[in-house]
């Protein structure tokens, strides 16, 4: 399994045709304690840099967009009732949707984990 | 992800950002810095926004909040400044006793709030014709012109930059203050006095903005870190940035000045009955007292409730409020997430037919409508030491 980071903050991870899709512990770690999560319903098409969640911390509600575009086939619907997860877990069980690809061509748009982290030294 | 405009901060141009006296320890603590009414402050420590708020409803929370403007009207004698604070506000400051703190409000000629601010009578004789007031940072320079444009002739303002200002809150404050400051055990809510802190000069209050009981402590700025190092030290104190602070206060449901309250909005419509006593109801004199006292009188138009959302998603400031037939009666003006209440809680504006505990609203968020009712405030119970009366 290959993953693959956006300048949002988000990673995607491909196994196959299907992506799937959190933030970053860098954007946990900027958005501070989540305390309230709204996911897609499955089958919407998303197309790259559409709303795919939306997560909101103490302080401010932030979107979450598609970093490639596909349909919805499942959400994580654990982080409904705990919303923390996000904050433990970022980069495991704090995801958010699965994907099914529609133009697998868009990753190569995306960074590897080397130059994401790179990009966040930047910041 | 992108992150909405912070609905929280009076973000001010990042360029020549002011600090206080207690930046470089913000940062020593690992503080996240933000703009904030034109000085750089800490929003958060690593502990966390939820963290540090629970903290401070458990323990006890320390705020450097030395941003707000703090100065004195100084005039010949108590009668005479506090007429001419009353010719500015609707307060009573005439009855003010020696070391009482009272809350109060700048008004406009139209009944609009300049300013929200603490007003303090010095406990000692010697110091009387004296009010010590705290007002909001980003106000200063808007309150300051008006003060000294409005005050009469032998009534002062004399603003006190060389002033830190920091902020204790929380059950274990009291027992913490003891330890450091023997004056602080015997005030009671909104009485101030001066004190020692570690043989540190300073003035302390029992007052605060988080509904917990707390003190106030106005030291001199370049002894403001080592009593701040000193408080920290205590094993229950623990920093606590202003993003806790907005979540405290509005558990607490305290308005915050440029949000819940502005030079739109009156005494009465933001439900202030408390800061316009009976005598002044009776005599005026203040401005905007024709249209506060008739909407004290007859009922505003609108007033400011505490709401509910029904389900977990919180409803931001600028929220539409809409009846259940779909027309918008409001709009939120604070909104986010309790901690202590757990779950969302706001505050806002509703036509004066929706102001009953109990009535339902729905709130428009993101394109839907979320149920929701207005409730009594405050959310999370104000715990303050009040001494019996004797």
């Amino acid at each position: 399994m290959t993953t693959y980071f956006s300048k949002d903050h988000e990673w995607v991870r491909i196994d196959g045709d299907i992506a799937t899709v959190g933030i970053t512990d860098y954007a946990q770690s900027q958005l501070g304690d989540v305390v309230y999560v709204e996911l897609p319903e499955i089958g919407k098409t998303l197309a790259k840099g559409d709303e795919a969640a939306v997560v909101e911390s103490v302080k401010a509600a932030s979107e979450v967009f598609a970093p490639v575009s596909g349909s919805v086939e499942a959400v994580n619907g654990s982080l409904v009732d705990e919303p923390a997860k996000i904050n433990e877990a970022a980069e495991t069980d704090g995801w958010f949707v699965k994907l099914r690809l529609s133009d697998a061509g868009e990753l190569t748009e995306l960074m590897n984990e080397a130059a994401y982290k790179a990009f966040v030294e930047t910041l | 992800m992108s992150h909405a405009p912070d609905s929280h901060s009076l973000t001010d141009t990042p360029e020549a950002l002011l600090e206080t006296p207690l930046a470089g320890l913000h940062r020593e603590l690992g503080a996240r810095m933000v703009p904030f009414a034109g000085y750089s402050m800490p929003v958060q420590y690593p502990k966390g926004i939820l963290g540090e708020h629970l903290w401070t409803r458990e323990k006890a929370g320390l705020f450097d909040v030395s941003h707000m403007g703090q100065a004195f009207l100084v005039g010949p004698d108590h009668a005479t400044t506090a007429a001419a604070l009353e010719a500015l506000t609707p307060g009573d400051f005439r009855n003010l006793g020696l070391g009482r703190v009272r809350y109060t409000l700048l008004t406009t000629p139209q009944g609009g709030i300049i300013d929200d601010l603490m007003v303090t009578r010095s406990p000692e004789p010697a110091a009387d014709g004296s009010l010590y007031v705290v007002v909001n940072a980003g106000r200063k320079a808007v309150d300051y012109a008006h003060l000294a444009a409005s005050l009469p002739a032998g009534v002062e303002l004399r603003p006190a930059d060389d002033l830190a200002l920091l902020a204790l809150q929380g059950p274990l404050a009291a027992s913490v203050m003891a330890r450091h400051c023997p004056q602080a055990e015997g005030l009671g809510f909104m009485t101030a006095t001066r004190a020692e802190f570690d043989g540190i000069e300073c003035w302390i209050s029992r007052s605060g903005y988080t509904g917990e009981d707390g003190y106030e402590i106005s030291v001199k700025a370049d002894k403001a870190e080592a009593l701040a190092r000193a408080l920290l030290a205590e094993p229950y104190v623990a920093p606590i940035g202003l993003g806790a602070r907005d979540s405290l206060r509005l558990e607490a449901g305290l308005c915050l000045y440029g949000h819940d309250i502005d030079e739109a909005t009156s005494p009465a419509e933001a439900d202030l009955g408390f800061a316009v006593p009976k005598r002044r109801r009776a005599e005026g004199g203040f401005p905007g007292a024709d249209r506060i006292l008739s909407e004290f009188a007859g009922g505003a138009a609108r007033r400011r409730v505490g709401i509910r959302p029904e389900g977990r998603a919180p409803a931001r400031e600028g929220t539409e409020i809409r009846s259940p037939s779909g027309g918008v009666i409001g709009i939120v003006t604070s909104g986010g997430f309790g901690p202590t209440v757990g779950a969302p809680i706001a505050m806002g504006y509703v036509a004066a037919d929706y102001t009953a505990p109990g009535t339902a609203v729905t709130l428009f968020v993101r394109g839907k409508d979320l149920a929701a009712s207005v409730v009594p405030m405050p959310f999370a119970p104000h715990r303050y030491f009040r001494k019996s009366a004797s």
